[in-house]
Protein backbone atom coordinates (compact mmCIF):
# COMPACT_ATOMS: atom_id res chain seq x y z
CA UNK A 1 0.00 0.00 0.00
CA UNK A 2 2.93 2.31 0.42
CA UNK A 3 3.55 2.56 -3.30
CA UNK A 4 2.06 5.54 -5.04
CA UNK A 5 -1.18 4.93 -6.94
CA UNK A 6 -2.36 7.82 -9.04
CA UNK A 7 -6.05 7.77 -9.86
CA UNK A 8 -9.13 9.79 -10.62
CA UNK A 9 -12.01 10.18 -8.25
CA UNK A 10 -15.16 11.05 -10.15
CA UNK A 11 -17.98 12.74 -8.31
CA UNK A 12 -21.30 11.61 -9.77
CA UNK A 13 -22.98 14.13 -7.52
CA UNK A 14 -21.71 17.05 -9.55
CA UNK A 15 -21.06 15.64 -13.04
CA UNK A 16 -23.46 17.37 -15.40
CA UNK A 17 -22.63 15.23 -18.45
CA UNK A 18 -21.21 18.06 -20.55
CA UNK A 19 -18.53 15.87 -22.24
CA UNK A 20 -15.88 18.56 -21.72
CA UNK A 21 -13.55 15.88 -20.30
CA UNK A 22 -14.10 13.77 -23.43
CA UNK A 23 -13.22 16.53 -25.86
CA UNK A 24 -10.37 17.83 -23.75
CA UNK A 25 -8.90 14.32 -23.49
CA UNK A 26 -9.18 13.86 -27.24
CA UNK A 27 -7.60 17.24 -27.86
CA UNK A 28 -4.62 16.69 -25.56
CA UNK A 29 -3.95 13.06 -26.34
CA UNK A 30 -4.57 13.40 -30.05
CA UNK A 31 -1.44 15.52 -30.20
CA UNK A 32 0.51 14.25 -27.20
CA UNK A 33 2.74 11.26 -26.62
CA UNK A 34 -0.25 8.89 -26.52
CA UNK A 35 -1.59 10.00 -29.89
CA UNK A 36 -2.79 10.02 -32.50
CA UNK A 37 -6.36 9.09 -31.64
CA UNK A 38 -7.63 8.42 -35.09
CA UNK A 39 -11.18 8.78 -36.36
CA UNK A 40 -12.86 6.90 -39.17
CA UNK A 41 -15.54 8.73 -41.14
CA UNK A 42 -15.64 11.64 -38.67
CA UNK A 43 -18.05 13.58 -40.86
CA UNK A 44 -19.64 10.62 -42.62
CA UNK A 45 -22.71 8.54 -41.98
CA UNK A 46 -21.13 6.08 -39.57
CA UNK A 47 -18.50 7.96 -37.57
CA UNK A 48 -16.16 6.06 -35.32
CA UNK A 49 -12.96 6.79 -33.49
CA UNK A 50 -10.63 6.14 -30.61
CA UNK A 51 -11.43 7.70 -27.26
CA UNK A 52 -9.86 7.23 -23.85
CA UNK A 53 -12.85 8.61 -22.04
CA UNK A 54 -16.60 8.43 -22.56
CA UNK A 55 -19.45 10.03 -20.69
CA UNK A 56 -22.50 7.84 -20.49
CA UNK A 57 -25.96 8.58 -19.21
CA UNK A 58 -28.17 6.35 -17.12
CA UNK A 59 -31.70 6.73 -15.88
CA UNK A 60 -32.36 5.47 -12.40
CA UNK A 61 -35.86 4.55 -11.30
CA UNK A 62 -39.23 4.61 -13.00
CA UNK A 63 -41.05 7.67 -14.25
CA UNK A 64 -41.97 9.98 -12.59
CA UNK A 65 -39.51 9.00 -9.85
CA UNK A 66 -36.48 9.07 -12.10
CA UNK A 67 -33.09 10.56 -11.84
CA UNK A 68 -30.44 11.07 -14.51
CA UNK A 69 -26.89 10.06 -13.73
CA UNK A 70 -24.02 11.04 -15.99
CA UNK A 71 -21.24 8.55 -15.76
CA UNK A 72 -17.74 9.30 -17.12
CA UNK A 73 -15.85 6.09 -17.89
CA UNK A 74 -12.16 5.61 -18.62
CA UNK A 75 -9.43 3.15 -17.67
CA UNK A 76 -9.64 2.57 -13.92
CA UNK A 77 -5.90 1.80 -13.51
CA UNK A 78 -6.74 -1.28 -11.44
CA UNK A 79 -4.39 -2.27 -8.65
CA UNK A 80 -4.83 -5.88 -9.85
CA UNK A 81 -5.16 -5.20 -13.58
CA UNK A 82 -6.47 -8.33 -15.35
CA UNK A 83 -5.37 -6.88 -18.72
CA UNK A 84 -1.65 -6.87 -17.87
CA UNK A 85 -0.73 -10.53 -17.20
CA UNK A 86 -2.56 -11.77 -20.32
CA UNK A 87 -0.52 -9.59 -22.68
CA UNK A 88 1.81 -11.92 -24.61
CA UNK A 89 4.36 -9.22 -25.49
CA UNK A 90 4.64 -7.19 -22.31
CA UNK A 91 3.25 -4.14 -24.12
CA UNK A 92 0.63 -3.73 -21.39
CA UNK A 93 2.21 -2.89 -18.09
CA UNK A 94 1.57 -1.25 -14.76
CA UNK A 95 4.15 1.26 -13.65
CA UNK A 96 5.82 0.47 -10.36
CA UNK A 97 6.40 4.10 -9.46
CA UNK A 98 2.87 5.48 -9.75
CA UNK A 99 0.53 2.60 -10.61
CA UNK A 100 -0.49 3.92 -14.03
CA UNK A 101 -1.44 1.14 -16.47
CA UNK A 102 0.05 1.88 -19.88
CA UNK A 103 0.43 0.32 -23.33
CA UNK A 104 3.76 0.45 -25.14
CA UNK A 105 2.57 1.13 -28.68
CA UNK A 106 5.87 -0.08 -30.10
CA UNK A 107 5.47 -3.52 -28.56
CA UNK A 108 1.72 -4.03 -29.01
CA UNK A 109 0.83 -6.56 -31.71
CA UNK A 110 -2.86 -5.67 -31.74
CA UNK A 111 -4.11 -9.12 -30.70
CA UNK A 112 -6.93 -7.57 -28.62
CA UNK A 113 -6.52 -10.17 -25.87
CA UNK A 114 -6.17 -7.46 -23.19
CA UNK A 115 -9.49 -5.95 -24.23
CA UNK A 116 -11.13 -9.34 -23.69
CA UNK A 117 -9.53 -9.42 -20.26
CA UNK A 118 -10.88 -6.02 -19.18
CA UNK A 119 -14.39 -6.24 -17.71
CA UNK A 120 -14.88 -2.48 -18.03
CA UNK A 121 -14.35 -2.09 -21.77
CA UNK A 122 -11.71 0.55 -21.06
CA UNK A 123 -9.45 -0.39 -23.97
CA UNK A 124 -10.01 0.52 -27.58
CA UNK A 125 -8.05 -0.72 -30.58
CA UNK A 126 -6.97 2.16 -32.80
CA UNK A 127 -8.23 1.19 -36.25
CA UNK A 128 -5.53 3.18 -37.97
CA UNK A 129 -2.47 2.34 -35.90
CA UNK A 130 -3.74 -1.17 -35.09
CA UNK A 131 -2.52 -1.03 -31.50
CA UNK A 132 -4.48 -1.02 -28.24
CA UNK A 133 -5.05 2.37 -26.64
CA UNK A 134 -6.35 3.54 -23.34
CA UNK A 135 -6.27 6.35 -20.79
CA UNK A 136 -2.72 7.22 -19.70
CA UNK A 137 -3.77 9.58 -16.90
CA UNK A 138 -1.97 12.11 -19.13
CA UNK A 139 1.36 10.66 -18.10
CA UNK A 140 3.04 13.04 -20.57
CA UNK A 141 1.53 16.00 -18.78
CA UNK A 142 1.43 15.33 -15.04
CA UNK A 143 5.24 15.18 -14.74
CA UNK A 144 6.03 17.94 -17.26
CA UNK A 145 8.01 20.50 -15.28
CA UNK A 146 7.66 23.01 -18.13
CA UNK A 147 4.01 23.34 -17.19
CA UNK A 148 2.92 25.40 -14.23
CA UNK A 149 2.36 23.27 -11.14
CA UNK A 150 -1.41 23.82 -11.37
CA UNK A 151 -1.47 22.46 -14.93
CA UNK A 152 0.26 19.17 -14.10
CA UNK A 153 -3.03 17.33 -14.04
CA UNK A 154 -4.83 15.14 -16.58
CA UNK A 155 -6.55 17.13 -19.33
CA UNK A 156 -9.97 15.86 -18.28
CA UNK A 157 -9.47 17.14 -14.73
CA UNK A 158 -8.44 20.56 -15.99
CA UNK A 159 -11.45 20.73 -18.30
CA UNK A 160 -14.18 19.74 -15.86
CA UNK A 161 -16.31 22.85 -15.20
CA UNK A 162 -17.90 21.43 -12.05
CA UNK A 163 -14.75 19.94 -10.49
CA UNK A 164 -16.29 16.50 -10.69
CA UNK A 165 -12.87 14.97 -11.30
CA UNK A 166 -10.29 14.79 -8.53
CA UNK A 167 -6.79 13.61 -9.38
CA UNK A 168 -4.27 12.35 -6.88
CA UNK A 169 -2.44 9.55 -5.12
CA UNK A 170 -5.08 7.41 -3.45
CA UNK A 171 -2.44 5.72 -1.28
CA UNK A 172 -1.50 9.03 0.30
CA UNK A 173 -4.10 9.53 3.05
CA UNK A 174 -3.65 13.29 2.90
CA UNK A 175 -4.32 13.68 -0.82
CA UNK A 176 -7.56 15.25 -2.00
CA UNK A 177 -8.40 12.05 -3.83
CA UNK A 178 -7.95 9.77 -0.83
CA UNK A 179 -9.82 12.18 1.40
CA UNK A 180 -12.72 12.37 -1.05
CA UNK A 181 -12.97 8.58 -1.18
CA UNK A 182 -12.80 8.31 2.58
CA UNK A 183 -15.16 11.12 3.49
CA UNK A 184 -17.71 10.86 0.72
CA UNK A 185 -18.22 7.13 0.31
CA UNK A 186 -16.02 6.56 -2.75
CA UNK A 187 -16.64 3.18 -4.35
CA UNK A 188 -15.12 0.98 -7.06
CA UNK A 189 -16.88 -0.39 -10.15
CA UNK A 190 -17.67 -4.12 -10.41
CA UNK A 191 -16.00 -5.00 -7.10
CA UNK A 192 -17.06 -8.62 -7.70
CA UNK A 193 -14.02 -9.29 -9.91
CA UNK A 194 -11.35 -8.29 -7.40
CA UNK A 195 -9.61 -6.00 -9.86
CA UNK A 196 -9.36 -3.27 -7.21
CA UNK A 197 -9.82 -0.30 -9.52
CA UNK A 198 -7.75 2.69 -8.49
CA UNK A 199 -10.30 5.13 -9.91
CA UNK A 200 -13.19 5.61 -7.57
CA UNK A 201 -16.63 7.13 -7.93
CA UNK A 202 -18.39 9.31 -5.40
CA UNK A 203 -22.10 8.57 -5.08
CA UNK A 204 -24.97 11.00 -5.56
CA UNK A 205 -25.50 12.69 -2.23
CA UNK A 206 -28.72 14.34 -1.09
CA UNK A 207 -29.35 16.34 2.02
CA UNK A 208 -32.68 15.42 3.47
CA UNK A 209 -34.29 16.56 6.71
CA UNK A 210 -35.98 13.83 8.62
CA UNK A 211 -38.96 15.43 10.35
CA UNK A 212 -41.13 13.35 12.61
CA UNK A 213 -44.72 14.38 13.21
CA UNK A 214 -44.19 15.04 16.91
CA UNK A 215 -41.48 17.53 16.05
CA UNK A 216 -44.08 19.78 14.41
CA UNK A 217 -46.08 20.37 17.58
CA UNK A 218 -44.69 21.39 20.89
CA UNK A 219 -44.94 18.22 22.90
CA UNK A 220 -42.40 18.99 25.53
CA UNK A 221 -43.32 20.95 28.57
CA UNK A 222 -40.13 22.00 30.29
CA UNK A 223 -41.97 21.95 33.59
CA UNK A 224 -43.40 18.49 33.06
CA UNK A 225 -42.98 16.02 35.85
CA UNK A 226 -42.13 12.52 34.79
CA UNK A 227 -45.18 10.24 34.99
CA UNK A 228 -47.78 13.06 35.14
CA UNK A 229 -49.71 14.29 32.11
CA UNK A 230 -48.52 17.69 30.94
CA UNK A 231 -50.27 20.70 32.50
CA UNK A 232 -51.87 22.35 30.76
CA UNK A 233 -52.81 19.45 28.44
CA UNK A 234 -51.59 19.57 24.84
CA UNK A 235 -54.91 20.77 23.45
CA UNK A 236 -55.57 23.49 26.03
CA UNK A 237 -55.36 27.09 24.95
CA UNK A 238 -52.21 28.84 26.02
CA UNK A 239 -51.34 32.47 26.55
CA UNK A 240 -50.30 32.68 22.88
CA UNK A 241 -53.76 31.63 21.74
CA UNK A 242 -55.51 34.33 23.70
CA UNK A 243 -56.80 37.23 21.69
CA UNK A 244 -57.06 40.54 23.41
CA UNK B 1 -31.41 -39.00 -26.48
CA UNK B 2 -30.53 -37.68 -23.06
CA UNK B 3 -27.79 -35.58 -24.66
CA UNK B 4 -30.29 -34.09 -27.13
CA UNK B 5 -32.50 -33.06 -24.24
CA UNK B 6 -29.56 -31.17 -22.80
CA UNK B 7 -29.11 -29.37 -26.12
CA UNK B 8 -32.79 -28.37 -26.16
CA UNK B 9 -32.48 -27.23 -22.57
CA UNK B 10 -29.58 -25.02 -23.61
CA UNK B 11 -31.94 -22.80 -25.63
CA UNK B 12 -32.25 -20.14 -22.97
CA UNK B 13 -29.61 -17.59 -23.88
CA UNK B 14 -28.45 -14.79 -21.69
CA UNK B 15 -27.30 -12.33 -24.31
CA UNK B 16 -24.93 -13.95 -26.77
CA UNK B 17 -22.31 -11.54 -27.87
CA UNK B 18 -18.58 -11.76 -28.66
CA UNK B 19 -17.77 -11.11 -32.29
CA UNK B 20 -16.18 -14.32 -33.68
CA UNK B 21 -12.97 -13.72 -35.66
CA UNK B 22 -12.51 -16.19 -38.49
CA UNK B 23 -8.75 -16.10 -38.13
CA UNK B 24 -9.05 -17.49 -34.61
CA UNK B 25 -11.72 -20.01 -35.66
CA UNK B 26 -9.40 -21.35 -38.36
CA UNK B 27 -6.38 -21.28 -36.06
CA UNK B 28 -7.98 -23.32 -33.29
CA UNK B 29 -9.75 -25.83 -35.53
CA UNK B 30 -6.78 -26.40 -37.87
CA UNK B 31 -4.15 -26.86 -35.19
CA UNK B 32 -6.58 -29.01 -33.19
CA UNK B 33 -7.00 -31.34 -36.15
CA UNK B 34 -3.26 -31.30 -36.89
CA UNK B 35 -2.40 -32.23 -33.30
CA UNK B 36 -5.09 -34.91 -33.35
CA UNK B 37 -3.79 -36.37 -36.60
CA UNK B 38 -0.31 -36.66 -35.14
CA UNK B 39 -1.71 -38.28 -31.99
CA UNK B 40 -3.59 -40.76 -34.21
CA UNK B 41 -0.44 -41.64 -36.17
CA UNK B 42 1.62 -41.96 -33.03
CA UNK B 43 -1.03 -44.11 -31.38
CA UNK B 44 -0.65 -46.56 -34.28
CA UNK B 45 3.12 -46.50 -33.86
CA UNK B 46 3.02 -47.07 -30.11
CA UNK B 47 0.47 -49.90 -30.43
CA UNK B 48 2.66 -51.47 -33.13
CA UNK B 49 5.79 -51.17 -30.98
CA UNK B 50 4.27 -53.26 -28.21
CA UNK B 51 2.78 -55.68 -30.72
CA UNK B 52 -0.89 -54.79 -30.30
CA UNK B 53 -1.12 -53.81 -33.96
CA UNK B 54 0.73 -55.05 -37.03
CA UNK B 55 3.61 -52.78 -38.03
CA UNK B 56 2.93 -50.27 -40.80
CA UNK B 57 4.36 -51.20 -44.21
CA UNK B 58 6.59 -48.56 -45.76
CA UNK B 59 7.64 -45.11 -44.60
CA UNK B 60 5.06 -42.95 -46.35
CA UNK B 61 2.20 -43.50 -43.87
CA UNK B 62 4.03 -41.82 -41.00
CA UNK B 63 6.19 -39.42 -43.01
CA UNK B 64 3.51 -38.04 -45.32
CA UNK B 65 1.01 -38.15 -42.44
CA UNK B 66 3.35 -35.98 -40.40
CA UNK B 67 3.62 -33.63 -43.39
CA UNK B 68 -0.18 -33.42 -43.53
CA UNK B 69 -0.40 -32.70 -39.80
CA UNK B 70 2.34 -30.11 -40.23
CA UNK B 71 0.42 -28.51 -43.11
CA UNK B 72 -2.69 -28.25 -40.91
CA UNK B 73 -0.83 -26.65 -38.00
CA UNK B 74 1.05 -24.34 -40.38
CA UNK B 75 -2.28 -23.32 -41.90
CA UNK B 76 -3.50 -22.48 -38.42
CA UNK B 77 -0.35 -20.51 -37.71
CA UNK B 78 -0.79 -18.49 -40.91
CA UNK B 79 -4.45 -17.85 -40.06
CA UNK B 80 -3.45 -16.57 -36.61
CA UNK B 81 -1.42 -13.78 -38.17
CA UNK B 82 -4.58 -12.34 -39.70
CA UNK B 83 -5.90 -11.78 -36.20
CA UNK B 84 -3.05 -9.42 -35.35
CA UNK B 85 -3.09 -5.70 -35.96
CA UNK B 86 0.70 -5.63 -36.24
CA UNK B 87 1.75 -9.13 -37.45
CA UNK B 88 5.31 -7.97 -38.12
CA UNK B 89 5.83 -7.82 -34.35
CA UNK B 90 4.47 -11.31 -33.68
CA UNK B 91 7.88 -12.50 -32.51
CA UNK B 92 7.44 -10.42 -29.38
CA UNK B 93 4.45 -12.47 -28.32
CA UNK B 94 6.55 -15.27 -26.80
CA UNK B 95 8.14 -13.09 -24.14
CA UNK B 96 5.48 -13.11 -21.40
CA UNK B 97 5.17 -16.89 -21.02
CA UNK B 98 5.37 -16.54 -17.25
CA UNK B 99 1.93 -14.94 -17.06
CA UNK B 100 0.18 -15.21 -20.43
CA UNK B 101 -1.42 -18.37 -21.83
CA UNK B 102 -1.32 -16.73 -25.24
CA UNK B 103 2.47 -16.41 -25.01
CA UNK B 104 2.64 -20.05 -23.88
CA UNK B 105 0.64 -21.08 -26.93
CA UNK B 106 2.97 -19.04 -29.11
CA UNK B 107 5.84 -21.15 -27.75
CA UNK B 108 4.03 -24.50 -27.66
CA UNK B 109 2.81 -24.29 -31.27
CA UNK B 110 6.21 -24.02 -33.00
CA UNK B 111 7.70 -26.43 -30.45
CA UNK B 112 5.08 -29.01 -31.35
CA UNK B 113 5.56 -28.31 -35.06
CA UNK B 114 9.31 -28.78 -34.66
CA UNK B 115 8.94 -32.09 -32.83
CA UNK B 116 6.37 -33.21 -35.39
CA UNK B 117 8.66 -32.27 -38.28
CA UNK B 118 11.55 -34.15 -36.65
CA UNK B 119 9.39 -37.19 -36.07
CA UNK B 120 8.21 -37.15 -39.68
CA UNK B 121 11.72 -36.61 -41.01
CA UNK B 122 13.10 -39.54 -38.99
CA UNK B 123 10.36 -41.74 -40.42
CA UNK B 124 10.96 -40.42 -43.94
CA UNK B 125 14.68 -41.13 -43.70
CA UNK B 126 13.96 -44.55 -42.31
CA UNK B 127 16.50 -43.95 -39.63
CA UNK B 128 15.34 -45.68 -36.48
CA UNK B 129 18.37 -46.18 -34.27
CA UNK B 130 17.44 -48.32 -31.30
CA UNK B 131 18.24 -46.37 -28.15
CA UNK B 132 17.43 -49.12 -25.67
CA UNK B 133 15.78 -52.50 -25.45
CA UNK B 134 13.15 -53.09 -22.80
CA UNK B 135 13.20 -56.37 -20.76
CA UNK B 136 10.56 -58.02 -22.96
CA UNK B 137 12.55 -57.31 -26.07
CA UNK B 138 10.69 -54.18 -27.16
CA UNK B 139 13.05 -51.91 -29.08
CA UNK B 140 12.87 -48.23 -28.10
CA UNK B 141 13.57 -46.43 -31.33
CA UNK B 142 14.49 -42.76 -31.63
CA UNK B 143 11.17 -42.04 -33.37
CA UNK B 144 9.37 -43.35 -30.30
CA UNK B 145 11.21 -40.92 -28.00
CA UNK B 146 10.65 -37.98 -30.36
CA UNK B 147 7.03 -39.06 -30.73
CA UNK B 148 6.53 -39.07 -26.95
CA UNK B 149 7.99 -35.56 -26.78
CA UNK B 150 5.70 -34.43 -29.60
CA UNK B 151 2.73 -36.04 -27.81
CA UNK B 152 3.47 -34.12 -24.63
CA UNK B 153 3.81 -30.93 -26.66
CA UNK B 154 0.54 -31.65 -28.48
CA UNK B 155 -1.28 -31.94 -25.15
CA UNK B 156 0.51 -28.85 -23.81
CA UNK B 157 -0.64 -26.96 -26.89
CA UNK B 158 -4.27 -28.09 -26.44
CA UNK B 159 -4.15 -26.94 -22.82
CA UNK B 160 -2.59 -23.58 -23.79
CA UNK B 161 -5.23 -22.99 -26.46
CA UNK B 162 -8.05 -23.87 -24.09
CA UNK B 163 -6.62 -21.88 -21.19
CA UNK B 164 -6.39 -18.71 -23.31
CA UNK B 165 -10.18 -18.67 -23.04
CA UNK B 166 -10.70 -20.50 -19.76
CA UNK B 167 -8.45 -18.13 -17.79
CA UNK B 168 -10.62 -15.07 -18.51
CA UNK B 169 -12.64 -15.25 -15.34
CA UNK B 170 -15.39 -12.81 -16.18
CA UNK B 171 -16.18 -14.52 -19.47
CA UNK B 172 -18.20 -17.08 -17.56
CA UNK B 173 -19.06 -19.17 -20.63
CA UNK B 174 -15.35 -19.92 -21.09
CA UNK B 175 -14.20 -19.94 -17.49
CA UNK B 176 -14.58 -23.66 -16.86
CA UNK B 177 -12.32 -26.74 -17.00
CA UNK B 178 -14.65 -27.95 -19.76
CA UNK B 179 -13.04 -25.44 -22.13
CA UNK B 180 -9.52 -26.97 -22.28
CA UNK B 181 -11.02 -30.46 -21.97
CA UNK B 182 -13.23 -29.86 -25.00
CA UNK B 183 -10.32 -28.45 -26.99
CA UNK B 184 -8.48 -31.72 -26.36
CA UNK B 185 -11.50 -33.89 -27.18
CA UNK B 186 -12.70 -32.00 -30.26
CA UNK B 187 -9.20 -31.65 -31.71
CA UNK B 188 -8.55 -35.31 -30.99
CA UNK B 189 -11.85 -36.38 -32.54
CA UNK B 190 -11.25 -34.51 -35.80
CA UNK B 191 -7.62 -35.67 -35.91
CA UNK B 192 -8.52 -39.32 -35.43
CA UNK B 193 -11.26 -39.11 -38.07
CA UNK B 194 -8.73 -37.68 -40.50
CA UNK B 195 -6.22 -40.28 -39.30
CA UNK B 196 -8.69 -43.06 -40.11
CA UNK B 197 -9.12 -41.68 -43.62
CA UNK B 198 -5.35 -41.39 -43.92
CA UNK B 199 -4.92 -45.00 -42.82
CA UNK B 200 -7.55 -46.12 -45.33
CA UNK B 201 -5.31 -44.55 -47.98
CA UNK B 202 -1.88 -45.51 -46.73
CA UNK B 203 -2.25 -48.47 -44.39
CA UNK B 204 -5.72 -50.06 -44.72
CA UNK B 205 -5.22 -52.66 -41.94
CA UNK B 206 -5.12 -49.81 -39.43
CA UNK B 207 -8.12 -47.87 -40.71
CA UNK B 208 -10.70 -49.71 -38.55
CA UNK B 209 -8.55 -49.26 -35.44
CA UNK B 210 -8.34 -45.47 -35.89
CA UNK B 211 -11.98 -45.28 -36.95
CA UNK B 212 -12.93 -46.92 -33.65
CA UNK B 213 -10.99 -44.36 -31.67
CA UNK B 214 -12.43 -41.56 -33.81
CA UNK B 215 -15.96 -42.67 -32.83
CA UNK B 216 -15.02 -42.89 -29.14
CA UNK B 217 -13.38 -39.46 -29.14
CA UNK B 218 -16.24 -37.90 -31.13
CA UNK B 219 -18.76 -39.22 -28.62
CA UNK B 220 -16.64 -38.05 -25.67
CA UNK B 221 -16.31 -34.63 -27.31
CA UNK B 222 -20.08 -34.54 -27.80
CA UNK B 223 -20.60 -35.24 -24.10
CA UNK B 224 -18.06 -32.57 -23.10
CA UNK B 225 -19.44 -29.93 -25.43
CA UNK B 226 -23.07 -30.60 -24.59
CA UNK B 227 -22.16 -30.46 -20.91
CA UNK B 228 -20.70 -26.99 -21.48
CA UNK B 229 -23.81 -25.93 -23.48
CA UNK B 230 -25.96 -27.11 -20.61
CA UNK B 231 -23.79 -25.32 -18.08
CA UNK B 232 -23.70 -22.08 -20.08
CA UNK B 233 -27.47 -21.94 -20.44
CA UNK B 234 -27.70 -21.85 -16.65
CA UNK B 235 -25.16 -19.13 -15.98
CA UNK B 236 -26.24 -16.12 -14.01
CA UNK B 237 -24.19 -13.02 -14.88
CA UNK B 238 -22.16 -11.91 -11.91
CA UNK B 239 -22.00 -8.29 -12.99
CA UNK B 240 -25.12 -6.20 -13.32
CA UNK B 241 -25.80 -2.66 -14.46
CA UNK B 242 -26.02 -1.87 -10.74
CA UNK B 243 -22.52 -3.13 -9.99
CA UNK B 244 -21.21 -1.67 -13.26
CA UNK B 245 -22.04 1.89 -12.25
CA UNK B 246 -22.38 1.33 -8.52
CA UNK B 247 -25.92 2.58 -8.06
CA UNK B 248 -28.29 0.51 -5.99
CA UNK B 249 -31.70 0.62 -7.61
CA UNK B 250 -33.63 -2.25 -9.13
CA UNK B 251 -34.31 -0.21 -12.24
CA UNK B 252 -31.31 1.27 -14.04
CA UNK B 253 -31.48 1.93 -17.79
CA UNK B 254 -28.79 3.29 -20.04
CA UNK B 255 -29.97 6.30 -22.01
CA UNK B 256 -26.71 7.08 -23.83
CA UNK B 257 -23.43 5.22 -24.26
CA UNK B 258 -21.70 8.49 -24.98
CA UNK B 259 -21.47 8.38 -28.77
CA UNK B 260 -23.80 7.97 -31.73
CA UNK B 261 -21.56 5.95 -34.07
CA UNK B 262 -19.76 2.69 -33.40
CA UNK B 263 -16.59 2.08 -31.46
CA UNK B 264 -14.19 -0.77 -30.86
CA UNK B 265 -16.33 -1.76 -27.88
CA UNK B 266 -19.48 -2.11 -29.96
CA UNK B 267 -17.72 -3.94 -32.81
CA UNK B 268 -15.54 -6.42 -30.91
CA UNK B 269 -18.02 -7.56 -28.30
CA UNK B 270 -21.29 -7.65 -30.26
CA UNK B 271 -21.82 -9.88 -33.27
CA UNK B 272 -25.25 -8.44 -34.06
CA UNK B 273 -26.69 -11.82 -35.04
CA UNK B 274 -30.09 -12.85 -33.79
CA UNK B 275 -30.98 -15.77 -31.57
CA UNK B 276 -32.47 -17.83 -34.47
CA UNK B 277 -29.10 -17.89 -36.25
CA UNK B 278 -27.32 -18.90 -33.07
CA UNK B 279 -29.82 -21.66 -32.48
CA UNK B 280 -29.32 -22.83 -36.06
CA UNK B 281 -25.55 -22.83 -35.73
CA UNK B 282 -25.79 -24.72 -32.46
CA UNK B 283 -27.94 -27.48 -33.92
CA UNK B 284 -25.72 -27.61 -36.98
CA UNK B 285 -22.58 -28.17 -34.95
CA UNK B 286 -24.17 -30.72 -32.64
CA UNK B 287 -25.16 -32.67 -35.74
CA UNK B 288 -22.17 -32.05 -38.00
CA UNK B 289 -19.32 -32.09 -35.50
CA UNK B 290 -20.51 -35.04 -33.42
CA UNK B 291 -23.62 -37.00 -34.41
CA UNK B 292 -23.12 -37.30 -38.17
CA UNK B 293 -19.38 -38.10 -38.27
CA UNK B 294 -19.73 -40.59 -35.41
CA UNK B 295 -22.52 -42.34 -37.31
CA UNK B 296 -20.66 -42.17 -40.64
CA UNK B 297 -17.44 -43.57 -39.21
CA UNK B 298 -19.16 -46.21 -37.08
CA UNK B 299 -21.61 -47.50 -39.66
CA UNK B 300 -19.97 -46.74 -42.99
CA UNK B 301 -17.23 -48.56 -44.90
CA UNK B 302 -13.61 -47.96 -43.90
CA UNK B 303 -12.88 -46.49 -47.31
CA UNK B 304 -10.74 -43.41 -47.77
CA UNK B 305 -13.42 -41.44 -49.61
CA UNK B 306 -16.12 -42.15 -47.04
CA UNK B 307 -13.88 -41.36 -44.07
CA UNK B 308 -12.63 -38.18 -45.75
CA UNK B 309 -16.24 -37.15 -46.23
CA UNK B 310 -16.82 -37.82 -42.52
CA UNK B 311 -13.83 -35.61 -41.70
CA UNK B 312 -15.09 -32.85 -43.99
CA UNK B 313 -18.49 -32.92 -42.28
CA UNK B 314 -16.86 -32.94 -38.85
CA UNK B 315 -14.51 -30.10 -39.69
CA UNK B 316 -17.36 -27.94 -40.97
CA UNK B 317 -19.18 -28.75 -37.74
CA UNK B 318 -16.17 -27.71 -35.68
CA UNK B 319 -15.96 -24.40 -37.56
CA UNK B 320 -19.58 -23.82 -36.58
CA UNK B 321 -18.83 -24.97 -33.04
CA UNK B 322 -15.96 -22.48 -32.70
CA UNK B 323 -18.08 -19.67 -34.13
CA UNK B 324 -20.73 -20.47 -31.56
CA UNK B 325 -18.12 -20.70 -28.80
CA UNK B 326 -17.17 -17.08 -29.42
CA UNK B 327 -20.66 -15.82 -30.18
CA UNK B 328 -22.07 -17.25 -26.96
CA UNK B 329 -19.60 -15.48 -24.70
CA UNK B 330 -21.19 -12.50 -23.01
CA UNK B 331 -18.66 -9.88 -21.95
CA UNK B 332 -19.47 -7.76 -18.87
CA UNK B 333 -18.25 -4.66 -20.74
CA UNK B 334 -21.47 -4.92 -22.77
CA UNK B 335 -23.35 -3.57 -19.77
CA UNK B 336 -21.84 -0.20 -20.62
CA UNK B 337 -22.94 -0.34 -24.27
CA UNK B 338 -26.69 -0.92 -24.23
CA UNK B 339 -28.19 2.22 -25.79
CA UNK B 340 -26.93 4.64 -28.43
CA UNK B 341 -28.93 7.61 -27.22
Amino acid sequence: MSRKQLALVIDLNVCVGCHACVTSCKEWNGAGAAGPMTDQNPYGADPSGTFFNRVQTFEIGEFPHTETVHFPKSCLHCEEPPCVPVCPTGASYKREEDGIVLVDYDKCIGCKYCSWACPYGARELDEHQKVMKKCTLCVDRIYDTRLAEIDRKPACVKACPTSARIFGDIHDPHSDAARAIRDNGGYALMPEWGTQPANHYLPRRKTRMRIHADELVRADNPLRVEGHPPKPAAGTATLDDASW
Amino acid sequence: MLLLRFVVAAEAYAQPDMHPAFSVILLTTLIGAGQGLFLALFTVQSYAVVGLLPAVEGRAFYAAGAALALALTAGGLVASFFHLGRPERAWRSATQWRTSWLAREVIALPAFMGALALWGTLHALGWPPVLATLPHGTAVELTLVVGIAATLLAFALYVCTGMIYACLRFLAEWHTPLTPLNYVLMGGASGFTLGAAWAALGSPPHARFLAGWAVVLTLLAAIGRIASLWRNARLKPRSTLQSAIGIKHPKVVQRSQGFMGGSFNTREFFHGKGAPLLRGVKWYFVAAAFALPAAMVAAGPASAGWLLAAFAVQYSGLIAERWFFFAQANHPQNLYYQAIS
